[in-house]
């Protein structure tokens, strides 16, 4: 389970003159806000760093924050192909929780969850954490047994998770179609009132200014297209902007883990699929809460600019082609209005795809390699933006000790070998 | 949406398959004692090229037959379809099979009787 003694680092930007407040913000608005200063430094690579991350999406940024913040290295880069958060991070559609059924899920996920609580505060920096709830219906008998069953695994973890009839759930939500005549009807469900949504550029935002303020070069437009090493021991990336030398490497990058691992002749489980979203235009507040469906596989909630956000499963056949097929949000659209009648009448405004990397128990890798100071967090899948602090915070550890903590162990590539999968395919039917 | 040319039922749209992933994957035989790491390359660890992929495919609302793929996944351009137990015809098949890694493993040496393996 999640560790007592939970290290979240010390206040970012303390220095009065960088911070954003309620002050800073009466003395923009007297300048017209022409005078705000950047959010963080332009970096270009150096010829050598203590650590280098490779990503920087919300995870690769919380890592190298945590790295300069609670283990003191500040020689460090983060490595983006393209811009900060323009991968998964800034293509999610925001669901947090930590409502998972293994031991490990719980203690990984919690971690990530209490570190959201307080994360604006940790940052100084809004990253718009909403602990609107998050709740998962069931439609029918045989997944209303499994569903209790989960419920009880989670409390047993301390973890809050409350089981709802279909009254209840319509009275939360009266938006939702719960009628036994619908295709999917409404049996049950739960609901974990800690969970919620965030802002994801805003979390690779806070993170990356965090970052900055400490020391940390944050390097974007610059791919890493191959990794050095003299025999077993990593010495440095090779990028677009020229040979990087360092003694540790994290990967951080999503979709694209199996390609970077190939650079180093590594192995992984994954499969890079796309993972779809939709948004409709704005409308009037109407859904204060986060609704799953495991069977139907569509998610539902409203942003704060009032776009209703959906989004459903993975599509079927791997790609790096950062759209999906067309099948997928006809299916998914056709279960939404069918749940939220409302819906039929929006028009969607944009619909985009980012790449996920699958992993067969549908549970993140944070992992050594073979290869000593390269390390590895990935697999997150189509979940992980709910752990964004949490996997930070744990691969940072990882990598300052060169040695897994307690949530981080289980998490290693070697459970593949050892056959101790953490099957949250079986016991979540959802990965988000 | 992709458009699939069964070898049975010719052109049907992508809804119509199911895609099984990496192809050409031959499990050790139980004679060839393998390491746990090594097996798990068989059971586990996939190819995830950026570029041509060798997959399987099958026409699970047509014939129900299943045949091999070679398609790029970065344009999803399909560049062969060729049926179970054979080997790409193209060149961009033939070297997508050869770039794989799995060719060199020691788990896919072990799919072959165990005399052959060289140690
Ligand atoms: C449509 C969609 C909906 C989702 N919904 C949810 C949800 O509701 N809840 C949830 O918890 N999770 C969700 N996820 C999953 C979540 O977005 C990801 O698990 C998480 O954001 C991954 O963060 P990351 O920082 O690891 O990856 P990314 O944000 O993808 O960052 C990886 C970065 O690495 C960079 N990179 C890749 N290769 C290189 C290279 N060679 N050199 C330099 N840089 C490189 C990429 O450009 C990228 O910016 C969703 C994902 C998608 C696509
Ligand atoms: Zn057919």
């Amino acid at each position: 389970m999640a560790n007592k003694d939970l290290d979240r680092g010390s206040r970012a930007l303390t220095q009065k003159s960088k911070r954003y407040s309620i002050f800073s913000l009466a003395r923009n608005a007297a300048s017209y806000h022409q005078n705000w200063q950047q959010a963080w430094r332009h970096a270009e690579p150096k010829s050598a760093y203590d650590a280098v991350i490779i990503g920087g999406g919300g995870h690769g940024l919380a890592t190298a924050y945590y790295l300069a913040n609670i283990h003191g290295m500040t020689k460090i880069a983060v490595i983006e192909k393209g811009w900060l958060g323009g991968g998964n991070t800034g293509r999610n559609t925001t669901i947090i929780r930590s409502n998972y059924m293994w031991d490990e899920s719980a203690g990984i996920y919690e971690h990530a969850l209490k570190l959201w609580e307080g994360l604006s505060q940790d940052l100084n920096f809004n990253v718009m954490f909403s602990q609107r709830g998050v709740l998962t219906i069931t439609h029918s008998e045989h997944e209303l047994k499994g569903m209790s069953r989960r419920v009880h695994a989670i409390r047993l973890n301390g973890i809050d998770s409350d089981i709802l009839t279909p009254a209840e759930i319509k009275k939360r939500v009266p938006t939702i179609n719960i009628s036994p005549d619908i295709r999917y009807p409404v049996m049950g469900g739960f609901v974990q009132k800690r969970g919620g949504t965030a802002r994801h550029d805003a979390v690779a935002w806070g993170y990356a200014r965090a970052a900055d303020d400490l020391g940390v070069d944050i390097i974007q437009n610059c791919e890493v297209i191959g990794l050095r090493r003299n025999g077993s021991q990593i010495t440095g990336i090779e990028t677009s902007k020229g040979f990087v030398k360092t003694p540790k490497v994290g990967c951080v990058v999503a979709g694209h883990s199996s390609v970077v691992a190939d650079m180093a002749n590594i192995r992984l489980p994954i499969a890079s699929r796309p993972l779809q979203a939709l948004v409709s235009e704005p409308i009037k507040p109407i859904l204060d809460t986060v609704i799953m469906s495991n069977a139907v596989h569509m998610y539902i909630s409203q942003s704060d600019k009032g776009e209703i956000v959906l989004g459903a499963g993975v599509d079927k056949y791997n790609s790096y082609a950062q759209t999906g097929s067309w099948p997928v949000p006809e299916h998914m659209a056709a279960a939404a209005v069918d749940l939220f009648p409302f819906l039929s009448r929006l028009r969607m405004l944009r619909q985009w795809g980012g790449i996920v990397d699958t992993c067969p128990d549908a549970s993140p890798i944070i992992s050594k390699t073979d290869i000593n100071g390269l390390y590895f967090n990935c697999g997150w899948g189509t979940g992980g933006f709910k752990s964004t602090p949490g996997s930070g915070h744990i691969f940072a550890d990882l990598i300052a000790h060169d040695r897994p903590n307690s949530i981080a162990l289980p998490y290693g590539l070697k459970r593949f070998e050892t056959g101790y999968l953490i099957d949250e395919h079986g016991a979540a039917g959802v990965a988000h | 949406m992709l458009k699939i040319k069964c070898p049975i039922c010719g052109n049907r749209d992508e809804t119509e398959f199911s895609c099984g992933g990496e192809a050409h994957i031959a499990r050790p035989l139980v004679d060839n004692k393998l390491t746990d790491k090594a097996f798990s390359e068989y059971l586990f660890m996939r190819d995830n090229p950026k570029g041509i992929f060798l997959e399987r495919w099958c026409h699970t609302s047509g014939c129900r037959r299943w045949f091999n793929l070679a398609r790029d996944t970065i344009s999803h351009e399909i560049i062969e379809v060729y049926p179970i137990g054979q080997m790409p015809k193209t060149a961009k098949g033939k070297k997508s099979y050869q770039a794989n890694w799995r060719r060199r493993s020691k788990a896919e040496a072990a799919s072959k009787p165990a005399k052959r393996i060289v140690k």
